[in-house]
């Protein structure tokens, strides 16, 4: 049977939509099947994300867009899989996609039709706290962005159709039926929260001030139903005290499931330091069992949690919640720690609901004749976590166990990375290269510039007097023709823009419409295909942030339109045509490690036909895991290993160095030269590959001299030497009447202020198999939290049906081991208060796992990637970019990432070798357009511009005693920080230069119309504060129209020249807006932007500018609402300050 | 105040004149051509005004000069009454039908309305002590039935509920109707909560009070007023933010 090159994606979260881009960048066609309206998932719901903070709309809503542009992946939305047939490599499924009544191609998405529709309906994606129309979008980033019609709410009146410009609604369409051939399955359809509703589960659904979790994320969002205000339901007031219950719908047998939900502990950890950060009068308290915090620096959010921000940990599970009905007020019972019983009253609960399998599952489940798990979930095996019971059919993400949001990252390319050596032989077969006509050449010739502007209906129209747009365009010079569409994105302008180009010879286009962050790349693929350089293409925003955020003041907005116009065409004189570079790839890789991460990563890329370097320090390969024997589902470990070292050892493809050591890396993305000695008699060898692995693993904990008596008795020993005698040689159990364990060593602690994930497991696994071996044995397990996360909790609540006893103690009063000839005790001071003694036959030390300090040290200086503070590699994004370095081509897996189980390692290693693989399948890796360039003849080798850059892309270097200073197009991101930090301008960022923005700067400052003062500049970055800025525009937050913005890819990216320039061209007030400090897309621009706007601060107070006319602030992509009160305090406060200081110029030109 | 069709109850006034029979001078006529034609708004406008009582007359059903407006005029009276009945209004606001042969029942129609208006006696918009809770109303009603979602729901009613949709299906009447009163209600509680805070920023609980609804309600149509950026956060006074109206759409 002949394998098929493409692949379905059921499900488009985060899982879903990673799954398919890495198998769309792998060559791979992709069919991305979603069942609601947008691709997101619950992610877009989520206000901010753990441990970072990050805002979780400004990380998500590039990669919606990125994967709804994607020319390899179809979205298929509203849709849902029927049928399948076929084997693994060929199935053929049948999908049907229920009727949008509308035409998903025509609708532009600009809302009209909602604003119209006379019939309201609970909001579902804010999780019914407000309203929306029968005709509705998801939500404002959905992907794609087309309305829907819910046939349930309908009640066919016809006004939608009669507003719609775009002629895109149509009753009459049908649910449509595709049939699909693919090759491979990768399910991803997510969870279901649990619905405490039915059961009134703690009052919910009778109390009004009880909430989900899920709601209180939308509470929380500055786009959700408050605007970020934290409101109770039942009278509007803020609540200052609340509390959060853990495990509504988890660790319970009666409600929900009996499982661990993984993430609860940290989300709900989040929301409390959110709710506090939001409005400081709020006193979080949060009522748990165990603090689950397993993750990587996970504790040290826990902790800051508590003493940063005083959120209260109260260890009980809530028996039950009554309401005060005159104050809506709810009392909670709980019995204490101790032992007593307590009443507390609050203003707000919110219910910390665990995960539930999706409701669509059992069906999916039956349909593609798939195992599930007794819990409901895919089922899945350890050593193979993304393979379902049917070959061919893949899982990621919580649809197989409850995960957070890295995890489910991991297992998404895991998935994808399992995919591609099944259908490597059939890649790049199904993805068809688009055909472009040969570029003109333009260089030197004077500009000939077209503008289209854009009615968008009725939302730029009803507002903007277009047409004195249009008539205004054309009389700027260098305009050659204008024109206006009433959809400029419809695809009859598209052709109607092509033919313009040939017709008026032109050579430069904006469009003056809406967002470039959702629209350029379509209008620079419609110029390209014309034969023009995509870069010559500029997009001047008259809608998101003209019409739509001053529908009272026609007359200033179409003034404004004018401007934006006028700044655009500034800037579209000075495009210049920029080349993507190309660079052939070699198609080998180095794995760095012989653990079972770097074994398996080795293996995935062999069988897909890639050479592998597989560098191993030691002269054995199976790393940490030769110590363990089983896992805790009874799997056996050293089958595992066995198999392993065999296959490799047996692949042709992969070269295995054992006691290597590596000297030197050099070379970059593509193309690595490195330089080895291996082997015990010291051989050399050199050898080239496109991509690196890290897989180099971890150590387990050694206690220190004479810690809890380890190595000065033989009655002490690590779980892992427990492990091997109950393994080996069981019979020495048999002989003892108590075993003590002890539950971090080694972790959480001063030293390592971490959890090392596996430890409780690792006991309960020991402790069940020695009560198998010896059932009269007492175990006494000591701890401080048991984290069995996931599926493990049974082996939790197995081991305390068996009799094995569980002692929590605080961390101030470590147990204390006693030896004399008479006694081998453990004293124990219990968290309830007793102190304990137990005489033991053996003490086992649960030891965490740490990292090698020096090995990594050293690898990481050697790759210029970095480490966290306990040495552990750190990757690009610890939430979506889990199995990446920033720096390309180099990809990260297993314990050296941080402390993993097997299952995990082996899940992101398949993840790493699949990020690798988007880079190994293709033959030539395009480079981006938009980077830096250095001009070495202004260059004065300061380097500062390293200092600057979070890519090591730019810097200068000495070669044969020759100074170098270059930036490496393959691994610079164009945010344009080293250019704003060149003290020479030797520096120039393309597309965002300092000689576009500057023509942009001089006509933003110049009031052409009326008295248009004050006049306001804003410089702001592309991510978040212009994304900021858009969404106050759909929205509809209205703002001053005294400002004028400058859209650059990064606030670290405004050089400080540009913001002297503003104030020298006569602007009233400049605002630099960026990410959130943490939230920068290009790692850390913004620290750059806040230190380069400290010192404008200074300097404009030297040159007697009221520092008060200029204003940073961090504004994420989901603040519209904080965007637009910023601008209305800001106008406000300009308009206070008067005109601007005269006599400052001559100075400003000293500064600058 | 009488709004009268052109062609019956016009000529059925203009009749009961030809045939000299008396009737109460209370009485202002508005002539327009059909009773379709009546504005809600109208009606409402004749109130704050100052009007005791209004009165619109059409051709009997199925008579009408236009084939079907006195259906529309129907439909467009009942939403009306439903929305003075909160405001306690609708006694004084009456439809009937007068062909143009019927000058008795003319006459008799108007003076036992007149009649019944000066039971209920002067319209208490004239009264200082209830005068400003009532334009708050009036205002309230009248912004209701000038909201495009309102009339949306009006003008399609009779098409919807007797005839089709644009799916080819018939709205049964009593979903139709509950849609209807829903919208009705909480548009009107919507202008009512913008009128309270036109001026003073308010908290929830305070508006609640005033209004004599649940607190949970009116944040329910806070959230809806926001998002159609009709009202804003005043201030935040401790844990209590206090919202107010703000020019929009």
């Amino acid at each position: 049977m002949k394998k098929v090159g493409s692949v379905l994606v059921v499900g488009g979260g985060i899982a879903g939509m990673q799954a398919s881009m890495d198998m769309a960048d792998s060559g791979y066609k992709v069919y991305l099947v979603e069942s609601t309206m947008s691709i997101g998932g619950v992610m877009s719901q989520l206000d901010k994300t753990f441990p970072t903070n990050d805002c979780a709309i400004c990380i998500l809503a590039p990669k919606l867009v990125a994967t709804g542009r994607h020319e390899n992946i179809t979205l298929l939305i509203n849709t849902t899989l029927e049928k399948i047939t076929g084997k693994a490599g060929n199935f053929t499924v049948d999908l049907k996609q229920q009727s949008l009544f509308l035409d998903q191609e025509t609708c532009t998405g600009c809302g009209v039709c909602a604003q119209e529709c006379p019939v309201e309906a609970i909001d579902f994606f804010n999780e019914g706290l407000s309203k929306r129309s029968a005709i509705s979008v998801k939500f404002p980033q959905a992907v794609p962005l087309v309305f829907s019609i819910d046939q349930d709410l309908c009640i066919g009146c016809g006004f939608c159709k009669g507003v719609c410009k775009a002629k895109a609604i149509d009753y009459t369409l049908e649910d449509k039926k595709t049939t699909l051939n693919v090759g491979a399955l990768i399910l991803a359809p997510g969870f279901d929260e649990y619905d405490p509703e039915p059961t009134q589960h703690y009052g919910f659904g009778k109390y009004p001030n009880v909430v989900t979790s899920i709601q209180f994320e939308r509470i929380l969002s500055a786009s959700g139903p408050h605007s970020g205000l934290i409101l109770r339901p039942s009278d509007g007031i803020i609540p200052k005290k609340i509390a959060f219950l853990q495990c509504v719908g988890s660790r319970d047998k009666r409600h929900g499931g009996e499982y661990c939900s993984s993430v609860c502990c940290m989300y709900t950890a989040k929301e409390a330091v959110i709710a506090k950060e939001h409005m400081p009068i709020v006193q979080p308290t949060i009522f748990s069992m165990d603090i689950r915090a397993c993750g990587k620096d996970f504790d040290k959010y826990i902790e800051r949690a508590q003493e940063e921000y005083g959120v209260n940990y109260i260890r009980s599970r809530i028996s039950s919640i009554k309401e005060i009905p005159e104050s809506n007020n709810l009392i909670l019972n709980y019995e204490s720690e101790d032992g007593k019983i307590a009443n507390e009253t609050f203003n707000l609960v919110v219910l910390a609901v665990g995960a539930l399998p999706n409701q669509s599952t059992k069906e999916l489940a039956k349909t593609l004749k798939i195992d599930l798990n007794e819990e409901n979930f895919c089922k899945t095996k350890p050593f193979s976590p993304v393979e379902t019971s049917r070959e061919g059919i893949y899982v990621c993400g919580m649809f197989s166990e409850p995960k957070d949001i890295p995890e489910t990252v991991v297992e998404a390319s895991a998935a994808a990375g399992a995919v591609n050596v099944l259908l490597s032989e059939v890649r790049n077969t199904l993805i068809e290269e688009k055909v472009l006509p040969k570029e003109i050449d333009n260089i030197g010739k004077p500009p000939r510039i077209g503008v289209f502007v854009c009615h968008c209906g009725i939302n730029i129209a009803g507002v903007v007097d277009v047409p004195a747009v249009v008539d205004y365009a054309s009389r700027l010079s260098d305009v050659i023709y204008a024109e206006r569409n009433l959809y400029t994105c419809s695809a009859d302008t598209q052709s109607n823009i092509k033919e313009k180009i040939k017709e008026f010879n032109l050579n430069r286009v904006i469009v003056a419409s809406c967002t470039p962050r959702t629209h350029e790349p379509l209008f620079q693929a419609t110029i390209r295909e014309a034969g023009l350089n995509k870069y010559l293409f500029d997009l001047a925003n008259i809608r998101d942030q003209c019409s739509w955020v001053h529908m009272h003041e026609p007359k200033e907005a179409t003034e404004k339109a004018m401007d934006l116009v006028r700044m655009a065409v500034a800037k579209a004189r000075k495009l210049v045509p920029l080349q993507e570079q190309q660079v052939s790839v070699i198609h080998k890789g180095m794995v760095i490690g012989g653990g079972v991460a770097g074994m398996t990563a080795a293996l995935n890329l062999a069988d897909q036909g890639f050479e592998v370097f597989l560098i191993e320090k030691s002269d054995k390969l199976g790393g940490i895991s030769n110590k363990i024997y089983q896992t805790i589902e009874n799997y056996d470990v050293q089958e595992l290993i066995v198999d392993l070292i065999k296959r490799v050892n047996d692949h042709k493809l992969v070269n295995v160095f054992l006691n290597a050591k590596i000297n030197s890396i050099g070379g970059y993305v593509c193309n690595f030269t490195t330089n080895i000695v291996f082997g015990k008699d010291k051989q050399k060898k050199e050898f080239q590959h496109g991509i690196i692995i890290v897989a180099t693993g971890a150590n387990e904990y050694v206690p220190k001299d004479g810690e809890f008596l380890y190595g000065k008795t033989d009655k002490v020993i690590l779980q892992s030497e427990l492990e091997k005698v109950l393994f080996t040689d069981s019979e020495k159990i048999k002989g003892l009447k108590t075993i003590v364990m002890i539950q971090c060593v080694g972790s959480r602690n001063e030293e390592n202020p971490y959890c090392s994930r596996m430890c409780c497991s690792e006991a309960i696994k020991n402790a069940i198999k020695a009560k198998e071996i010896n059932p009269e044995l007492n175990i006494i397990v000591l701890f401080r939290d048991i984290r069995t996360y996931g599926f493990k909790e049974k082996y939790y609540n197995i081991a305390r049906e068996k009799g094995i006893v569980f002692l929590r103690f605080d961390n101030k009063f470590l147990p204390e081991i006693t030896q004399n000839e008479t006694q081998f005790s453990v004293d124990v001071a219990t968290s309830r208060g007793d102190k304990i003694t137990i005489n033991a036959d053996l003490v086992a030390l649960s030891a965490g796992i740490v990292s090698d300090r020096e090995g990594n040290e050293t690898l990481a200086k050697m790759l210029k990637v970095p480490t966290n503070n306990e040495k552990f590699f750190l990757e690009a994004h610890v939430k979506l970019r889990p199995s990446d370095f920033a720096t390309d081509g180099i990809f990260l897996c297993g314990t050296a990432r941080g402390c993993a189980t097997i299952s995990e390692s082996i899940a992101q290693a398949l993840s790493a070798a699949s990020r690798a693989t988007t880079i190994l399948s293709k033959d030539i890796l395009v480079t981006e357009g938009v980077i830096s360039k250095v001009d070495p003849a202004l260059c004065i080798s300061c380097n500062r511009c390293a200092d600057v850059c979070n890519y090591g892309a730019v810097g200068v270097k000495y070669e044969q005693g020759l100074m170098i200073s270059e930036v490496n197009p393959l691994l610079c991101k164009g945010c344009g920080d080293c250019a704003a930090e060149c003290p020479a301008g030797a520096i120039t960022m393309s597309h965002f230069g300092n000689f576009q923005i500057e023509p942009m700067i001089a006509e933003a400052a110049r009031v052409e119309f009326g008295n248009g003062r004050p006049r306001i500049i804003a410089f702001l970055c592309n991510w978040c504060s212009y994304a900021g800025a858009d969404l106050a525009g759909v929205s509809r937050y209205q703002y001053p129209p005294n400002v004028r913005t400058i859209r650059v890819m990064c606030s670290g990216g405004i050089s400080k020249s540009f913001i002297l320039q503003a104030f020298l061209e006569g602007a009233d007030g400049v605002f630099v807006g960026g990410c959130h400090i943490g939230d920068c897309h290009y790692i850390a621009g913004n620290h750059d932007a806040l230190r380069r706007t400290l010192e404008i601060e200074s300097d404009l107070e030297s040159i007697g500018i009221n520092p008060d006319r200029f204003m940073r602030k961090w504004v994420s992509a989901s603040e519209g609402k904080i965007f637009s009160d910023t601008m209305t305090e800001f106008v406000e406060k300009i308009k206070k300050l008067g005109p601007l200081e005269s006599g400052f110029k001559k100075s400003i030109e000293i500064v600058k | 105040m009488g709004f009268l069709c052109n062609w019956c109850s016009y000529a059925g006034a203009d009749l009961a004149g030809v045939s000299r029979i008396q009737y109460p001078t209370n009485i202002r006529i508005i002539r327009v051509m059909c009773s379709g034609r009546v504005d809600p708004t109208f009606v409402v406008d004749a109130f704050l005004h100052g009007i005791d009582g209004v009165l619109v007359l059409g051709c009997h059903l199925g008579d009408c000069h236009y084939i079907t407006g006195n259906y529309e005029a129907e439909i467009k009276m009942s939403s009306l009454s439903k929305l003075l009945n909160i405001v306690k209004f609708s006694d004084r606001m009456q439809l009937d039908w007068v062909s143009a042969a019927e000058g008795n029942r003319f006459a008799q129609i108007v003076s036992e309305f007149t009649k019944h208006i000066q039971e209920l006696g002067p319209s208490p918009i004239k009264e200082n002590k209830t005068k400003t809770q009532c334009i708050d109303d009036l205002e309230a009603v009248k912004s209701v039935l000038e909201s495009s979602r309102l009339r949306g729901l009006i003008a399609r009613q009779r098409d919807l509920v007797t005839e089709k949709n644009v799916y080819g299906n018939q709205i049964p009447a009593e979903k139709f109707e509950n849609l209807l009163n829903d919208a009705i209600y909480n548009e009107f509680v919507r202008h009512k909560i913008v009128i309270k805070i036109k001026e003073i920023g308010k908290s929830v609980p305070d508006i609640a009070n005033e209004i004599g609804i649940k607190a949970k309600e009116v944040l329910e149509h806070i959230v809806v007023l926001r998002s159609r950026g009709l009202v804003d956060v005043h201030e935040i006074n401790e844990e209590i933010p206090t919202f107010i109206s703000i020019r929009g759409g």
